[in-house]
């Protein structure tokens, strides 16, 4: 009982950092470079794409033995899209401002080969429970992950973090921040850092092994 | 087809009975969400508009939403058009202008834009943006550019002798090539989206301001709605 | 910081097959450019002086901390990145913020040279990365042009130039088009002396093309420079625009104007030829001239912008490697009918 618990944590925590969608695995690149523009849309984005994993990684695993092998990919892209379109809706009833703001990248989660990579690697192989908790934890790290580069690209770019500025009035806007490229400058940024960490962390693994 | 070593073909019933099941339940889950929300979003839509007239005509207090009758004559109407067009009045009841909505196909995607016609000023007031798709951080800076934004202060919009069409058309130049007020000062890296706001309030206002000028006085007072 | 210099004459330099060492080339290259930052200095006062020096010592220093945190020999003392700096701080606006210089000093050399494995590895010119850049981030800044040779120009600095870091300059002098920008907006053609004796307004280092043509002839008679690229690019664009002024005198300038305006000459003598980021064979250098002349026309003719010489050098960079792939010497005894 003990080493399940351990184990269903871990299925949540794998996705914050040891594979962290964005950082690690580099998936979901569309969204992670262009709606990070703001901290906001990084964050909306992160949570419409949680929504979607969460539910997608549920319906496919409740139906993980009624979907056939062969037709397995229609019937993931079916349920995926069925949900995109739905926090679609969620999101105009929220905001029609927000919804403005994410433009066309709403329906672009449909082809974040993260969500189809989770139900097809996870969530059609396990029990419903486990599903979900992976679904919410690559959702909450993928929404960090778009939450740093989106700090980080308002900061500069706009002179602002959630629209409050930060900085007294004469900041000089660092207008590549908002431009794509800027999504490409601060991703780099941030992997050199966790790269760095990550191998620090190896690093100091191997002195453990050796030293016990 | 059958490689050998690979589980049996799944039979051909079973493929059909997900396809379909799911294609049911996933049909089932739009009808559910897209009901519960329709009327949040409506309401938001709505409420959005008015807001979007009072930053486009800051003088509105109510308006009248309008449309064109068989003959063609300006005709008050409660139908919820496409595009609507409103007549606004001031706080002293009287015509403070008209506010459309235009649609066009910008670079990506239909641009939806709104904006204000002064009888006064015989030109477009204000403009704003309701709903596009441009490239971000290309086409729509044509929502944050100053300089374009000023175009939109008083870019004329008068009628010939006539008054059957507009005296010059509306036409987007080169970024600091206005010469004229008709004229709107594109951006330089948004050419194609400043162009096709261009062309969208050209045919918009000339197919527009015409009858306006024509009718708007003829709409009755007590016709009036209260738009929020 | 001379203390450091004298420790890293030591360090080895990384060397080039074609017998001169790495220090000695861009010491020549140093030479050549010398009358091009004196010039500068004179037409733009000490707002030059200031613009360059920041440029290159912020080289420096990056590429310095760059080797130190990578735990290994200091490479500053091959000149190369001093040569970067100084090139990069002749390509900006005179009165553009020293803090501006600096990031984009430090992004040239960090992202443009180091982040690619250092001297020999760069796939694009580090000095137009970092220019590249500053575009990017800062367009207003980075076309703010100041008048040459205004009267206190030795006595007084630009308000803009002193901007505290990050925040937005303030400019007090009187703003000057550039001739390209004047061409494109107005279709005013400057004078041809003007242009050629660096009386116009324009970046740091590139309006006098006089000396420019001089500082390249140097390298070329002293063997160091592949004198096929920058003639490549001249031909091409006087070829082209010599073409279109046949066809439309009024819209399209006269192709001297085209050679002397704006970064062409900088860019064709020391920008282009950039050793690793150019093609290796001669006929290589013929056809990637062409591709920059041909580029810059088009830019400058029909594109947003009133220059475009940055973006056609860095464009041609990459395609470079490729055009080497294409046009390589058959090897003795290969190829057609050896099979």
């Amino acid at each position: 009982m003990a080493s399940k618990e351990v184990t269903s944590t871990d299925e949540f925590v794998k996705g914050l950092w040891r594979d962290n969608p964005v950082f690690i695995q580099v998936l979901g690149m569309c969204p992670a470079l262009a709606v990070s523009n703001t901290a906001l849309n990084a964050l909306a984005m992160g949570l419409a794409t949680t929504f979607v994993l969460l539910m997608s990684g549920l319906s496919v695993s409740l139906l993980r033995n009624f979907i056939p092998r062969e037709a397995r990919i229609v019937c993931y892209i079916c349920i995926i899209a069925t949900f995109v379109t739905s926090v679609d809706y969620l999101i105009m009833a929220l905001s029609l401002e927000l919804h403005r703001a994410l433009g066309a990248f709403i329906a672009l989660i449909v082809v974040n080969c993260l969500i189809l990579g989770r139900a097809e690697a996870f969530a059609s192989k396990h029990k419903p429970g486990r599903a979900l908790l992976d679904g919410l934890g690559m959702g909450v790290g993928f929404t960090l992950a778009l939450l740093f580069i989106g700090v980080v690209r308002e900061i500069l770019g706009s002179g602002s973090l959630f629209g409050v500025a930060v900085f007294p009035d004469g900041f000089q806007t660092w207008t590549v921040m908002v431009l794509p490229s800027g999504g490409f400058f601060a991703m780099a940024l941030w992997l050199l850092i966790v790269n760095r960490i990550k191998q620090k962390q190896a690093a100091a693994a191997k002195t453990v092994e050796v030293t016990s | 087809m059958n490689v050998p070593g690979q589980q049996p073909q799944t039979s051909a019933w079973s493929m059909y009975r997900a396809i379909v099941g799911i294609g049911a339940f996933c049909a089932l889950v739009i009808v559910v969400v897209f009901q519960s929300t329709a009327a949040r979003i409506r309401d938001n839509q709505e409420r959005f508009l008015a807001a979007a007239i009072a930053d486009v005509l800051p003088e509105t207090r109510t308006t009248v939403a309008v449309g064109l009758a068989e003959d063609g004559r300006l005709v008050p109407t409660t139908e919820t058009l496409a595009l609507p067009v409103f007549l606004a009045y001031d706080e002293a009841e009287q015509l403070a202008g008209a506010v459309l909505t235009a649609m066009g196909m910008g670079y990506q995607d239909n641009i939806r834009v709104l904006y204000a016609y002064s009888f006064e000023q015989n030109a477009i007031v204000g403009f704003k943006i309701l709903e596009s798709k441009e490239t971000p951080g290309l086409g729509d800076r044509v929502e944050i550019e100053p300089h374009f934004i000023a175009n939109f202060e008083a870019l004329d919009a008068s009628l010939s002798v006539d008054g059957s069409a507009l005296a010059n058309p509306i036409v987007t130049v080169k970024q600091g090539e206005k010469t004229d007020p008709w004229q709107i000062d594109g951006i330089t890296g948004a050419t194609i989206t400043s162009e096709a706001l261009g062309n969208i309030l050209n045919n918009s206002a000339s197919e527009w301001v015409p009858v306006l000028e024509r009718d708007a006085g003829t709409i009755e007072r007590g016709d009036r709605s209260n738009g929020q | 910081m001379s203390g450091q210099n004298q420790v890293l004459e030591i360090g080895s330099s990384p060397h080039v097959t074609s017998g001169a060492s790495v220090d000695v080339i861009m010491r020549n290259v140093f030479f050549a450019l010398l009358p091009v930052c004196v010039f500068a200095v004179f037409a733009f006062g000490i707002a030059a002086a200031l613009t360059l020096t920041t440029a290159t010592l912020t080289c420096v220093v990056t590429e310095h901390v760059i080797c130190r945190l990578n735990r290994k020999p200091t490479t500053v003392g091959d000149w190369s990145v001093a040569i970067t700096g100084l090139l990069y701080g002749l390509t900006l606006p005179p009165d553009l913020p020293l803090w501006m210089v600096a990031v984009g000093a430090i992004f040239a050399v960090a992202v443009g040279k180091a982040l690619f494995g250092g001297l020999g590895c760069n796939a694009f010119n580090p000095a137009l990365v970092g220019r590249a850049f500053l575009q990017a981030a800062f367009p207003q800044a980075m076309t703010h042009w100041s008048l040459p040779f205004a009267a206190d120009r030795f006595s007084e600095l630009p308000g803009s130039i002193l901007a505290f870091p990050f925040a937005e300059p303030v400019y007090d002098a009187v703003t000057a088009a550039t001739p390209l920008a004047r061409m494109k907006f107005e279709a005013i053609q400057a004078e041809n002396p003007d242009l050629l004796w660096g009386l116009t307004s324009g970046s740091v280092g590139e309006t006098c093309g006089a000396l420019i043509l001089l500082g390249g002839a140097y390298l070329v008679a002293r063997n160091m420079m592949n004198w096929r690229i920058p003639v490549s690019i001249m031909l091409t664009v006087s070829l082209i625009t010599w073409v279109f002024m046949q066809i439309d005198p009024a819209v399209y300038p006269r192709p001297a104007f085209m050679l002397f305006s704006g970064g062409l000459m900088l860019g064709a003598v020391f920008m282009a030829t950039d050793m690793v980021a150019s093609p290796i064979t001669n006929a290589g250098c013929w056809v990637y001239g062409m591709l920059i002349g041909g580029l810059v026309v088009v830019i400058r003719f029909w594109g947003g912008m009133p220059e475009g010489v940055m973006y056609a050098i860095l464009l041609a960079n990459a395609v470079s490697p490729h055009i080497d792939f294409l046009i390589q010497p058959r090897v003795f005894g290969t190829g057609r009918g050896a099979g």
